[in-house]
């Protein structure tokens, strides 16, 4: 069974290698093309395989498959092998799914851009390494994926290096997740020693033998490499900056699939994780602060990107409130609808950049509804569908969470919903500002004004806009079919995402798919709010019709434009980069000047020098000895053969 | 015949019987020789005496046709060796020719190391004696001899025919290390490499004959037996014997004190041979000295490890430290390969299975690591063959990036960085002692490694770093042509390197399941 199942990482590392040797000769679009069609056929292999687990009995789909034996020395022993089941298949249908579309996407988006070949070869390397994390069945090799994706994420953030900004948000990006990936591997090394095994069937089976205190703390340490993988509290300044990278990689790596992999991973853990409660809690409570928190800055910023990605990262603190509230079915659910709408709203954010000249400040949008009219409608079906309007597929899947939430604490759920509506808020003014009210982008040109911030588009399209050329900005356009045509599959996907799992009995098709996953580690929702689920909901469809009508009010009715701004909204999001450069990057300055120029000038510097001088000189010494001529080497044989025939002599006492 | 008359006369009948022949000689037995358990090695001796023969009748000699030939022969005994080793996992291993030969894992394992050390042999001197205009066929031909005493001695199951195994090498090797006779560095290395190694060749035969003399037999099974027989196994004249054999191994794979030859030979013989040298005779030395210790002298390790120790660390220190001070490539991969003598020796001490399947995993990488480096000498020594100051690899990459990545990746592995199989090598030898509780060697080793990374360093710098103007001037009127057979030996050794070292089961398997038949 799941015969097909090694070609999903497989074609597109094929694709990747692909890529590599043909090099520039690929060409644009043809690279595109190659890239496309890797992952196309990954998503085909992937349905093929998820038919294949439906025909089976509900308790029968999880199969190890065994690649190869890594390394095998003495009793130590790895091997790769992909775990297929629900959970894992579930994951990378919308990965490659979703995927899928994004290279089609990308393939208008990036065209003409001088490095056309290599973006691929970084976006079917990522699709290789997210399947590998995805499908794995041991920690390392999810490792091995995890760390795989953070350096593709690097490369692509930093994908137009030419420009500071982006460098250094690659570097941020880097270095943040670095602290969260030392949780995750502390907590393999916990693992390994407690449990001896590494594969999850066995750190599951093995967890009996282990202390509370140690499950509690690999839990932990696993849910800080998570953090910096999903950009939670207080790991999530790299994400907003990740926006630095081409608009199809913040939709694929930095809204879909990347950051979710910390949720995944946490789905992935469950069995443990219902084992060290306390930290359930802990997850629970960081996922509601962060989706409060981010939320509150996304209402202040100005820059298209920005907004969405504070939104995602308010979107996946949803997901760890699910996932502590002990709701990993809500929590996949969640990621999935999210995958849908964040990414269709992240390729709607870059159409409009494209037709707009790379313009990201939403201040000098407006009215493009009726220059873009396919964007703006898909814009508009993502936009329900995050602030939870039913029936598009956020509420759904928001309900769920929020259900959850208030099974585990009021205070969470009321956090929830005030989150609800502040995103309903701030998607309604980004709505507003970009697709609806003046056409200011026409007056600010008339005005000569053009924008002073960077950018955020190409760099050689930049230098073409300054000077602004004559019209360059007066008529904004709609973008080619090639990529309209994947925004509108994945507005139909955000539309009707719902159908996945409505809440009324049978309809629970993906909580009956994955409950067999889950079986032991599914919280159980109790009676009492069961019964309040109506309540809730409408509740949630209260908070978000809110939402959407404060927006209305303010930048509609008001015509305040962008010009109404909460004072203290504007401060968010610096406020944490500067506490952040104060906490750590002082102090940090201060150790690394005094490890540099002290510690390993004198003290290394020195240790090695010398250790080297003495080397040099004892090889100096010995040296002498060579002297080329034959007599003294026969004196050298002969001198070991009378110390080993002395050793013999002695030996027997002689 | 003095006795009674009554009985005197059955007596004589016996006389007369006997009379046909002289008194005291018995007829000669002679054994049954099974051809078969001997392939590889008849495959190699047979091609070398065709190529004899052949030279000898045909008027047109074209050399690249003699290169393509020994090749072939390679393969052949590659491909013996591998039915052999199929039909030993079959059938289990034995022993043939009146007990003196071997037929099992180990033996096979090394006639499969020497095959390939032919081919790529061959293909490496090809190009090398075109350039230096050095006619003839005999670097094959001493090739072809020299590899059968290599697998002679992997297969000897009696110290006699260990000692032909060893001279048959010898011999051919001190030809080959005088072949390019117009360079008096040649010479000098071969005279030196000569009487050096007859020295130590009588100290070996006088450790035969006292272990004959304190054991009775110079059969391997006999000796295991007699020692296992004998109520105090361990006696003066026996482990005085032991020594010497010890004296006679250990000059062959340069093991300090007895490593004095090795700058001087490394450096004066012709490159290729050098490269030939380090890999083939390196591991038959330990084919030869691995067996007797491991398979013959289990019982007596007691008293053997604690030398084979203090001869490890003198090994792993003298080479790693004077790597360090030379200026001359070939001399630091002299001292190079010395150190890695020293790692070997780490797995003999160990003493156990895992130092045993460790030390045959080391022989095997480090035979494409230094056939490698050594076809990267080669061509950057030129015509003349004489440019092997590490001046000579100032700036390299610019000129030959690609030729600059291979050698920095064959010496990477050297250094033991992990991913090449170089580095599953040390692992694998280190995990034994560990194993073994010799801490402090495993210790030892690891420090030597850490000094000798700084030598393989040094050179990969210098091909990193820029040149001069001089230097890029001489570059353009002496370009640096890669012929296409030496491609081939850098391409081989360098996938092997780095595939292995990724995805390092296969080789370790072969290793592991090379066991020893006793």
């Amino acid at each position: 069974m799941a015969d097909l199942a090694y070609l999903i990482p497989a074609l597109p590392l094929a694709g990747f290698l692909g890529l590599v040797v043909l090099g520039r000769r690929a060409g644009d679009p043809r690279a595109g093309w190659l890239a496309t069609s890797a992952i196309g056929l990954s998503f085909l292999a992937t349905v093929a395989t998820f038919f294949e687990l439906l025909g089976q009995d509900a308790h029968h789909r999880e199969v190890t498959k065994p690649l190869f034996t890594w390394i095998a020395a003495g009793g130590f022993e790895v091997k790769a092998a992909l775990l297929v089941d629900q959970l894992s298949i579930t994951m990378a249908l919308f990965v490659t799914g979703v995927g899928t579309l994004i290279h089609l996407y990308s393939v208008g988006y990036m065209k003409g851009d001088e490095h056309f070949a290599r973006f691929f070869v970084y976006l079917n390397l990522f699709a290789f390494s997210m399947l590998v994390l995805v499908l794995s069945d041991s920690f390392l090799f999810t490792f091995l994926g995890w760390e795989g994706v953070g350096a593709c994420s690097y490369l692509l953030i930093s994908f137009w290096f030419e420009r500071d900004t982006a460098a250094t948000a690659g570097k941020k990006a880097f270095v943040v997740n670095r602290i969260g990936d030392f949780g995750f591997m502390i907590a393999m090394f916990l693992l390994f020693t407690t449990v001896g095994s590494l594969t999850y069937k066995e750190v599951f089976e093995g967890l009996e033998g282990v202390s509370h205190a140690a499950i509690v703390a690999i839990a932990l340490l696993l849910f800080l490499g998570a953090c910096g993988k999903s950009a939670q509290l207080p790991l999530f300044v790299w994400l907003p900056d990740a926006m630095e990278g081409p608009s199809p990689v913040s939709a694929l790596i930095h809204a879909a699939t990347m950051v979710t992999a910390g949720v995944y991973l946490m789905a992935r853990v469950s069995p443990l994780l219902v084992e060290a409660g306390g930290a359930l809690t802990v997850i629970a409570i960081v996922g509601a602060v962060t989706a409060l928190v981010a939320a509150v800055i996304a209402c202040a910023q100005d820059d298209i990107k920005r907004v969405l990605a504070y939104s995602t990262i308010s979107q996946l603190g949803y997901m760890f409130l699910a996932v502590g509230s002990g709701a990993y079915i809500a929590a996949v659910f969640h990621m999935i609808t999210h995958a849908f709408f964040k990414a269709l709203l992240f390729l709607g954010a870059g159409s409009v950049m494209h037709g707009m000249n790379d313009e990201l400040n939403m201040k000098r949008m407006g009215a493009l509804r009726r220059w873009m009219p396919v964007t703006g409608a898909t814009f508009i079906v993502g936009w329900l569908s995050i602030a939870g309007v039913p029936p598009f597929s956020g509420f759904w899947s928001k309900d769920d969470v929020l259900l959850a939430a208030y099974d585990k604490s009021p205070v969470l759920w009321a956090v929830g919903l005030l989150t609800a509506l502040l995103t309903a808020y701030y998607m309604g003014r980004q709505v507003f500002l970009v697709f609806f009210g003046e056409e200011r982008w026409r007056r600010e040109e008339q005005d000569g004004v053009q924008g002073n911030e960077p950018s955020r588009g190409r760099p050689e399209d930049r230098s073409e806009a300054e000077p602004p050329a004559e019209g360059s900005h007066s008529e904004p356009h709609e973008s080619p079919r090639l990529m309209t045509t994947p925004m509108v599959v994945l507005a139909a996907l955000a539309a009707l995402g719902g159908l996945l799992n409505l809440p009324f009995g049978k309809l629970k098709f993906l909580e009956h798919w994955l409950e067999p996953v889950f079986e032991e580690a599914e919280h159980k929702l109790s009676p009492g709010a069961e019964d309040l689920r109506l309540v809730l909901a409408l509740l949630a469809i209260a908070a978000g019709a809110g939402g959407i009508a404060i927006a209305y009010a303010i930048f509609m009715r008001a015509r305040r434009t962008a010009a109404f701004q909460p004072a203290l909204l504007k401060r968010g999001s610096g406020g944490f980069d500067d506490l952040y450069s104060f906490l750590v990057e002082r102090p940090g300055r201060v150790i690394a000047n005094f490890t540099a120029f002290v510690f390993d000038a004198r003290v290394v510097d020195g240790f090695v020098n010398g250790a080297a001088s003495v080397v040099r000189m004892g090889g100096s010494q010995l040296r002498k000895v060579q002297t080329g001529y034959v007599r003294n080497y026969a004196l050298g044989v002969t001198f070991g053969a009378a110390l080993l025939l002395g050793y013999a002599l002695l030996r027997m006492g002689i | 015949m003095n006795g009674l008359p009554m009985n005197g006369l059955p007596m004589n009948g016996l006389l007369v019987a006997q009379a046909g022949q002289p008194e005291g000689l018995a007829p000669l037995e002679l054994p049954n020789v099974e051809y078969s358990a001997m392939a590889p090695h008849l495959i190699l001796i047979g091609g070398a005496l065709v190529l004899l023969v052949w030279v000898a009748m045909v008027r047109r000699r074209p050399p690249w046709a003699w290169a393509a030939f020994t090749v072939a022969v390679g393969l052949a005994s590659l491909g013996a060796s591998w039915l052999m080793w199929l039909d030993v996992g079959r059938n289990g291993p034995r022993t043939a020719v009146a007990d003196a030969v071997v037929v099992d894992g180990y033996s096979i394992f090394f006639m499969v190391l020497v095959s390939v050390i032919v081919v790529l042999g061959a293909l490496m001197g090809e190009s090398f004696l075109k350039r230096e205009d050095i006619r003839g066929p005999e670097f094959y031909v001493l090739m072809l001899l020299s590899s059968s005493g290599a697998m002679f001695m992997a297969s000897a199951n009696d110290l006699v025919i260990t000692f032909l195994g060893l001279e048959i090498l010898s011999i051919a090797l001190y030809v080959l290390a005088g072949l390019d006779n117009r360079r008096m560095e040649s010479r000098e290395a071969a005279i030196k490499y000569f009487v050096l190694g007859a020295f130590s060749s009588a100290v070996f035969l006088y450790g035969v004959a006292l272990v004959y003399g304190a054991t009775g037999s110079t059969n391997l099974g006999e000796i295991v037996g007699y020692l296992q027989s004998s109520v105090a196994p361990a006696n003066g004249v026996l482990l005085a014997g032991v020594a010497l054999l010890l004296v006679g191994f250990g000059f062959k794979v340069a093991a300090v004190p007895f490593h004095t030859w090795t700058p001087d030979v490394y450096q004066g013989a012709p490159s290729p041979v050098t490269g030939f040298m380090a890999a083939g005779a390196k591991a038959a030395g330990f084919a030869g000295l691995l067996r007797v210790f491991f398979a013959t002298f289990d019982t007596l390790k007691l008293d053997w490890q604690p030398i084979v120790w203090v001869l490890a660390v003198a090994t792993l220190l003298v080479g790693s430290v004077l790597a360090i001070v030379q200026e001359d490539i070939k001399r630091v991969l002299a001292y190079s390969s010395i150190s890695h003598a020293g790692f070997v020796l780490i797995g003999l001490q160990a003493a156990n299975e895992k130092g045993l399947a460790g030390s045959l995993y080391y022989l095997l990488t480090y035979a494409f690591m230094v056939l490698g480096s050594f076809t990267v000498v080669t061509l950057v020594g030129r015509k003349g063959d004489a440019r092997h100051d590490l001046d000579a690899y100032r700036g390299l990459s610019a000129r030959r990036p690609a030729l600059a990545l291979a050698f920095t990746v064959l010496l990477l592995a050297q250094a033991g960085i992990p991913f090449t199989t170089g580095f599953l090598a040390k692992f694998y030898v280190i995990s034994a002692a560990v194993e073994g509780r010799s801490y402090s060697l495993a210790l030892i080793g690891m420090l030597s490694s850490v000094v000798a990374a700084f030598f393989y360093l040094r050179i990969t710098v210098l091909m990193y770093m820029s040149t001069d103007e001089e230097e890029a001037e001489e570059a353009r009127t002496e370009p640096l042509a890669i012929p296409r057979s030496m491609a081939v030996v850098l391409a081989v050794s360098v996938a092997f390197t780095v595939a292995f070292g990724l995805l390092p089961a296969p080789v370790i398997d072969f290793a592991r399941d090379a066991t020893l038949l006793i």
